[in-house]
């Protein structure tokens, strides 16, 4: 059946799944993936259908699953290798911005490196130290990578179809605390370019512009603000690198407010270059500047002040009221 | 060796250990005494013609004169910097025509004989060090991958690599090249876990030179480094890297142990840095002269042509029309590097993607329009 009702983590298993079938050359990589089936179970059953030789359970060191994905790329695999949580990719960051991002340009565009990067981040899970952060903005700023956030199941699905088919390095963000929402997925129709932003909920007023598991949140918020006489706009920019402009742009045009939302800190983030350029863009629409919400610049802290330090509805829809009082 | 005791050190049949080292010190393969003697080794023979011999000392010779030019013309500014091979050129003449041609190679950034032997026009190394490019050959045409300039990270590529060709059942193996500085890196340590843990066909040849830059191999190691093969399941030897037959027969041995299935090889070839670790370098600040000296009666190029002349495999007219090779391939050399133009510098922004960039395409024409307004300037 083409159109089945998936959580995001059974659509992520599905696509890997899919890809393992259709070609010989993908490889699933990383620790814990093979018999446990991951520690979040995305690759549950996938070693017993394809086999210890096609999804591989590596020994745990980062660096060398990144490593050695290289050198299987560049022998002809499509690697797609699993950092058991967004806390832990430090140890191949190396390995990813200095081989991985550069290898193909150095190589005067002579050899592909496809390799995709899964990594699922972000908090609001209760957990330890490491394992709730969201570092797409260290990744972002790379040139040589592109990095993807799928926000529901659809997405999850086909956003990493095309990871895998593209023949450059893709990270791709899956919002953990987001693994079990559930949501149509029609395996037949690719729902739009990797790279686009898609306008989830149409409004007049203000435009939310979220990816992963702030999406929902946005949404939640938009919602909300619909009860105080509030029309938002919500725009899932799906891709942080590149990031679709031209879609917040034209959104922006409409609404004239933007408010950026992610969980990673403020500070650098990925919001602080959409304001930049939304800015550039658009001065003579916008009747506020381009307000952000996310994390402190202070480390993650500890589970039970994590409800503080993450943007919620309450916070998301402060910013709205402050952009709107301009 | 740092640690040692003050009494010789005793074997249990009462021998002093190593018949011709020191105490303490490990033995060496070696197949060529620096005085151009053939000696045996149990474990290694290697069977050379006369015309092979002769092989072996033209690619030195070539090398290093390769080399030294462009040393020179780092000194005349032709090239940013060069990390010179002076003293290595039996470690990599050896162990680079010990590999097949559909056989890998990952090399650091200082790889000349290795690159000489896989076919790699000299000239296209420069383009980097010149700053034309930050690579220069298409790695797939000779099996050579580009220089790897982060300290041991291609030894995971070698790995991955080695893994795909076992994927593939394929009849190659794969050689990773680093430094004595490197065995500390985590990547390489990570590389024989890998390695070892899934039986991948890689030769892990490591040329211990003694220096990373200006810190002695006794920073980095408190045992030989051959010896770290153990720890991680697969054997491990060391070389006398200034012995180009010793080089060459245990690289290819450990290469067709590789391709047998028989899994991973550290070879730590022993030899020397005889130059500074780049030209920006100053080894008078950290060693001295007369350890230089010392490796300087082990040349390796030194012994094999003491080697062809007693032997009477080379004459006159070979070593003349040799002199006359090596000018003629350094007026090469230096005449394209000193042509050798700047790239367009719209390549900036070329091949960062395979399959494009939103954000690169934006940059490029803004680049291209900011460059282009000054034309129109000119032609007011």
């Amino acid at each position: 059946m083409a159109i089945e009702k998936l959580s995001i983590s059974k659509a992520i298993n599905a696509s890997l799944r899919t890809a393992l079938e259709t070609d010989p050359k993908v490889l699933i990589m990383g620790e814990d993936v093979g018999k446990l089936g991951g520690v979040f179970r995305v690759t549950d059953g996938l070693q017993k259908d394809f086999g210890e030789d096609r999804v591989i359970d590596t020994p745990l060191a980062e660096s060398g699953i990144v490593g050695t994905a290289i050198g299987l790329a560049l022998r002809g695999y499509r690697p797609v290798v699993e950092i058991q949580f967004d806390g832990f990719v430090f140890p191949a960051y190396d390995q990813i911005v200095t081989q991985l991002a550069k290898m193909h340009a150095r190589a005067l565009g002579k050899v592909k490196l496809p390799v995709v990067i899964r990594i699922p981040y972000g908090g609001a899970i209760g957990a330890v130290e490491h394992h709730s952060e969201s570092p797409e903005a260290l990744f972002a700023h790379v040139a040589g990578l592109k990095v993807v956030s799928p926000s529901n199941a659809a997405d999850a699905y086909w956003m990493l179809q095309q990871a895998i088919q593209s023949d450059d390095p893709v990270i791709y963000f899956e919002p953990k605390r987001r693994y079990h929402d559930r949501a149509e997925v029609d395996t037949e129709a690719i729902p739009g370019p990797l790279h686009a932003a898609r306008v989830v909920r149409q409004g007049t007023d203000l435009t939310l512009a979220a990816y992963g598991p702030m999406v929902k949140t946005c949404l939640e918020a938009a919602a909300a603000a619909e009860e105080e006489g509030k029309s938002l706009e919500v725009l899932d920019l799906r891709s942080i690198s590149p990031i679709d402009f031209d879609s917040i742009q034209a959104s922006v045009q409409r609404t004239r407010r933007l408010v950026v939302v992610h969980e990673a800190p403020v500070f650098f983030g990925s919001g602080g270059e959409i304001a930049a350029r939304i800015t550039e863009r658009c001065f003579y629409h916008l009747e506020a500047p381009v307000l952000r919400v996310g994390g402190y610049h202070a480390p993650y802290p500890p589970s039970r002040l994590e409800d503080e330090y993450l943007p919620g509805l309450d916070r998301v829809l402060d910013a709205v009221d402050r952009a709107l009082a301009y | 060796m740092t640690v040692e005791s003050t009494a010789p050190r005793k074997t249990r049949g009462g021998k002093r250990a190593g018949s011709r080292k020191p105490a303490g010190e490990p033995q060496l393969v070696q197949l060529l005494t620096p005085e151009g003697e053939r000696v045996e080794h149990p474990d290694y023979a290697i069977d050379v013609t006369p015309e092979e011999l002769r092989g072996l000392y033209r690619d030195m010779v070539l090398t290093r004169r390769f080399d030294g030019e462009a040393t020179t013309l780092q000194r005349q500014g032709e090239l940013g910097l060069w990390a010179s091979l002076l003293g290595q050129e039996a470690a990599q003449i050896g162990s680079g025509r010990a590999s097949r041609a559909d056989d890998y190679v990952f090399p650091t950034y200082r790889e000349h004989g290795v690159a000489w032997c896989r076919g790699v026009d000299p000239v296209n190394l420069l383009g980097m060090f010149r700053g034309v490019n930050n690579g220069g050959w298409d790695p797939n045409e000779n099996n050579f991958h580009l220089y790897t300039i982060v300290i041991g990270s291609q030894a995971l590529h070698a790995t991955g690599y080695a893994m795909g060709v076992a994927k593939d059942g394929a009849d190659s193996a794969v050689i990773a090249y680093f430094g004595d500085g490197a065995s500390s890196q985590g990547d390489v340590a990570e590389a024989f876990t890998f390695s070892a843990v899934y039986n991948a066909p890689v030769v892990f040849f490591c040329q211990n030179n003694q220096w990373a830059i200006s810190e002695p191999t006794e920073k980095q190691t408190r045992v030989p480094l051959y010896q770290r093969a153990q720890g991680y399941g697969f054997p491990g030897v060391r070389v006398d890297g200034n012995d180009v037959l010793a080089c060459l027969a245990v690289t290819r041995a450990a290469l067709d142990r590789a391709r047998s299935g028989q899994g991973p090889m550290l070879i730590e070839a022993f030899t020397y840095r005889m130059g500074a670790h780049t030209t920006s370098d100053d080894p008078t600040r950290y060693r001295r002269d007369e350890e230089r000296e010392l490796w300087e009666a082990k040349d390796p190029i030194l012994r094999l042509r003491r080697l062809l002349e007693r032997e009477g495999h080379a004459d006159e007219a070979f070593f003349a029309e040799l002199e006359a090779e090596s000018d003629a391939l350094a007026k090469r050399v230096r005449d394209t590097v000193r042509t050798m133009p700047d790239p367009d510098r719209m390549a900036i922004f070329d091949n960062i993607y395979a399959d494009g960039h939103a954000l690169v395409d934006e940059e490029r024409e803004q680049f291209a329009a900011y460059q282009a307004s000054f034309a129109d300037e000119e032609s007011r």
